[in-house]
């Protein structure tokens, strides 16, 4: 019922589009995100029969499994983590809340290529963990092969929770001690209040969570690679760079791209049902106290999640940094590092700028079309890195070629590559990814700069530049500062897109890792990895430091 | 017309598309009063407000302060340049300014070493001089409101707009906030016009105000003339509380209803015979025991001082009475009334 008169009436006002640059700024950054994947999408509409026949007799099988194991073991386990760690943070009381309820978020800042190398490199048969078990015991048999659907599940689960952890804790702070006392006030327990009425309350915002952790699983390409676990991230880089076969990459991209928009859907139905009963702060009195082995337990609980998932990875990424400190640290090292702070600079201002013009477009207007061209603009990320980087590959191809055949005769430029090469593909494609994660910090700033404020300033006398830099600058700079920090540390620590379109040379951390750890040259990995995280480190630290952390 | 008029406003309309949300409107403001647009949402009331500061652009007519004009539907004198103050119903502070600094936001044009003093006078004036330096998060709803007055008052405006000022506070602290605001304005000799839903806010801020329905004007008057003297069934019904009682025209100038014969002008068109409705406000109809006239109490709502009492009549139309506290009557119970009535006002069927 009301798709269609939507759709119509976006069709309907495109023509009103050129009359508003601002509307044109929206239109453009939706049709970035849109391009990619409406090429991705199409290859799914003209298959090629020979590349189906290969992909359905020798892989499609196996990847669906192996998705599917993925999506449910991640999920399951995030929502048993996260949301259990979330209630106890948010509403109990025990042993050391305060710092694990910040620590919890940490492991945000490992990416999980790097937790799952760590994991291999420590637990493995020829790591630490069994020798010692062998020398002490005989036999280190018995012990769980790391190397299984189950370590994978392991690993991405540990770098994941955080996503749930935060929405589900936010929920209940913001209404489960409440709803709890409504419940008890009503005749239910505890267990019943909490089962019955706090867990369904904070049901969108859980969800939320999970289908973020589930668009991050199913985007992750780091950590299948380092387990060989087979999955469409893999599958897409295999084909290309492997088979050197674009469109079956495409046509995996988009069974991918399909399975993703169930995830999304969901998330945003989730989205719209977010309501907060009643707002205002909780209060630190009212938590609900834990006695003796019960809170000592939370205590433990947290605490050894937070080992598991950031102290003992990080410990041993130091140690295995400081091994090879004195051979790896050298002028590939630098160049490495300097590339990747380039990119991820250059990416960060261009998307971060990119989220100003779009916040700007979605202040001014408020029709459905620039709402509809902001959400799409701030869909990416939900689309894996894979399937834009072939999405934008073969778009930025066509325009190639179109450009070629166009400007060879006039300039005769010979045969070759104009954009594909350059930086461009990558540029394009981080700022797909990474445009919500500029644009919510910047639009939440954006918040406090209402309309009237212009006008306020208006009836005092001050107009054009000078209320730009006495008014909106100075509110909208602090936002500008998260937006980049933001894009700039998930650029540093992306990998397949700086993987699949990287122009020679330009070599990343990222890509070093993957190097290192496709060779299981685990220590190798280590000093690229520590770098990473400790820039990774940088997002916590500056937002919780400016008390913003929950957003 | 009168030329000292600051504000003229000359048969003014805007329309979106085919919604005329302004229609031919005038009205006048001398220098020094406060005038008052009263009307529910949806009016237009707000819109004229935007176009007497310039945020946009009228279909019609012609907007003129001091004697000159500064919008027609050709010209449009930019906001900035008109020399008028607003007050937002959001109060629009600016979040990373102190109040001083919000308060001085306006005063670029004074010399420097003026505007401290400046601003410190507009703070005691509001009665905020010790907040200065604090945010505007840092401050209650009804201080926030305070600093916006002080903030449009700084650069000495001509004429103060303010929109639906206390629309954001609760009733208590509106009413003693919009006294306040009043006497601040007085102080300073401001002219200004207020836009507000609300019709204890007006009575109690405004010298003159102007009831808007439909984008129109209906009645501009003061607010003892638009209670007791209402020109149409539409400012009888917005303005206070009332009901209206049929009577039956018996000769001229007198009325027969159910609560006996009244006396007063009637519209020019109504003749012997025809039927008219009477408006009766709740402090027309008086308790008393003595009186012949019984009615049914229906509801009663304590309201402190008073009680309003629903009655029904005889002839089962219902009437209000405001009688004085202390006569508690139960429901169901008949009491006496009498009318008490200053100005009959009649309004033809049609």
């Amino acid at each position: 019922m009301t798709k269609a008169p939507k759709l119509s009436a976006f069709v309907l006002s495109l023509p009103a589009i050129y009359k508003d640059r601002w509307r044109l700024v929206a239109l453009v950054f939706a049709t970035l995100v849109l391009i990619p994947v409406l090429v991705v999408i199409s290859s799914f509409f003209h298959p090629e029969k020979e590349v189906w026949q290969h992909l359905y007799e020798h892989v499609l099988g196996d990847l669906l499994l192996n998705t599917l194991w993925l999506v449910l073991g991640v999920g399951a386990s995030t929502l048993l983590l996260g949301v259990s760690l979330g209630w106890l943070t948010a509403v109990c009381q025990f042993p050391g809340r305060r710092i694990l309820s910040w620590a919890l978020l940490l492991p945000i800042a490992i990416p999980a290529y790097v937790t799952a190398f760590v994991f291999i490199g420590l637990l493995d048969f020829t790591g630490p963990l069994q020798g010692w078990l062998r020398e002490a015991f005989g036999s280190s048999d018995w012990f769980p092969r790391i190397r299984s659907t189950g370590g994978v599940i392991l690993v991405m689960s540990l770098a994941l929770y955080p996503y749930v952890y935060l929405l589900a804790r936010n929920a209940f702070a913001t209404q489960g001690k409440r709803a709890l006392e409504a419940a008890q006030a009503l005749g239910h327990s505890r267990t019943s209040g909490f089962f019955r009425v706090a867990l369904p309350m904070a049901r969108p915002w859980i969800v939320g969570g999970l289908m973020l952790a589930l668009m991050e699983t199913l985007a992750d390409f780091g950590t299948v690679s380092v387990f060989n676990y087979d999955t469409f991230t893999t599958a897409i880089y295999k084909t290309w760079f492997g088979m050197f076969s674009l469109d079956a990459a495409s046509q995996l991209a988009s069974l991918l791209v399909i399975i993703v928009f169930v995830l999304l859907i969901l998330e945003q139905l989730s989205r719209s049902r977010m309501r907060y009963t009643q707002a205002g702060r909780h209060q630190e009195t009212g938590r609900i106290k834990l006695k003796g082995m019960t809170a000592w337990g939370a205590t433990l609980f947290a605490v050894t999640v937070v080992s598991i998932a950031f102290i003992v990875p990080l410990m041993q990424l130091l140690i295995w940094a400081a091994n090879v400190f004195a051979d790896d640290f050298d002028s590939r090292y630098l160049g490495f590092l300097q590339h990747t702070l380039m990119l991820a600079g250059i990416a960060a201002v261009i998307t971060a700028v990119g989220a100003l013009l779009l916040s700007y477009a979605a202040r001014r207007n408020t029709d459905s079309l620039t709402r509809t061209c902001v959400r799409i603009a701030t869909i990416g990320y939900a689309l894996p890195g894979t399937v834009l980087a072939v999405g934008v590959f073969v778009a930025i191809a066509w325009v190639d070629r179109t450009l070629l055949q166009v400007l060879q005769p006039i300039m005769q430029i010979e045969a070759g590559m104009l954009l594909q090469g350059s930086l461009l593909i990558m540029l394009v494609a981080y700022m797909a990814r990474f445009m919500a994660v500029g644009f919510n910090p910047v639009d939440s700033a954006m918040q406090r700069l209402p309309l009237s404020l212009d006008d306020v300033s208006r009836t005092l006398g001050v107009s054009s530049l000078t209320m730009l830099r006495r008014v909106h600058a100075p509110i909208l700079r602090g936002g500008m500062v998260t937006a980049l920090i933001l894009v700039f540390v998930d650029v540093m620590k992306e990998m397949p897109i700086t993987l699949m379109t990287r122009p020679f040379g330009w070599d990343t951390l990222a890509v070093r890792i993957f190097e290192m750890t496709s060779e299981g040259e685990w220590e190798r990995a280590a000093l690229p990895a520590v770098t990473l995280v400790l820039v990774g480190l940088l997002p916590i630290i500056f937002l919780s430091r400016h008390g913003n952390v929950n957003e | 017309m009168n030329n000292n008029a600051l504000l003229e406003l000359r048969n003014v309309s805007q329309s979106y598309g085919d919604l005329r949300v302004v229609q031919d409107l005038s009205l006048q403001l001398a220098k020094g009063q406060i005038g008052c647009l009263l009307g529910p949402s949806g009016c237009g009331k707000t819109t004229v407000l935007r176009l007497i500061a310039g945020f946009e652009r009228l279909s019609a007519g012609e907007i003129r302060l001091n004697g000159a004009a500064v919008a027609t539907p050709h010209f449009s004198l930019p906001t900035e340049k008109r020399r008028i103050g607003m007050v937002f119903q959001d109060y629009a502070l600016f979040p990373h300014l102190t109040v001083f600094e919000n308060v001085a936001f306006g005063l670029h044009q004074m010399e420097k070493s003026l505007r401290g003093p400046r601003v410190m006078e507009l703070l005691e004036v509001v009665g905020l001089a010790a907040a200065a330096n604090k945010y505007p998060h840092e401050l209650s709803g009804g201080q926030q409101q305070r600093v916006a007055v002080a903030r449009a008052l700084a650069p000495s405006p001509d004429l103060l707009l303010l929109d639906e000022p206390f629309s954001n506070l609760d009733s208590d602290l509106r009413e003693r906030l919009s006294q306040e605001i009043r006497e601040v304005l007085k102080s300073q000799n401001a002219t200004a016009i207020l836009v507000t839903h609300d019709q204890h806010e007006a009575f109690a801020m405004a010298d003159e105000i102007g009831v808007m329905h439909q984008g129109m004007i209906q009645q501009w008057d003061t607010a003892y003339n638009l209670y007791h003297k209402p020109n149409s069934r539409f400012v009888a019904d917005f303005v206070g509380k009332g009901v209206l009682l049929s009577g039956e025209v018996i000769e001229r100038g007198r009325v027969m209803t159910d609560l006996g014969g009244l006396y007063g002008e009637l519209p020019d068109a109504v003749g012997v015979g025809q039927t008219v409705d009477i408006l009766l406000r709740p402090d027309d109809i008086v308790h008393d025991d003595a009186s012949k006239l019984q009615a049914t109490i229906m509801h009663k709502a304590f309201q402190g001082a008073d009680i309003l009492y629903t009655l029904r009549l005889e002839s089962g139309q219902q009437v209000l009475s405001l009688v004085p506290s202390h006569h508690n009557h139960k429901l169901g119970e008949k009491i006496g009334i009498r009318l008490e009535i200053d100005h009959v006002i009649a309004f033809r069927r049609t």
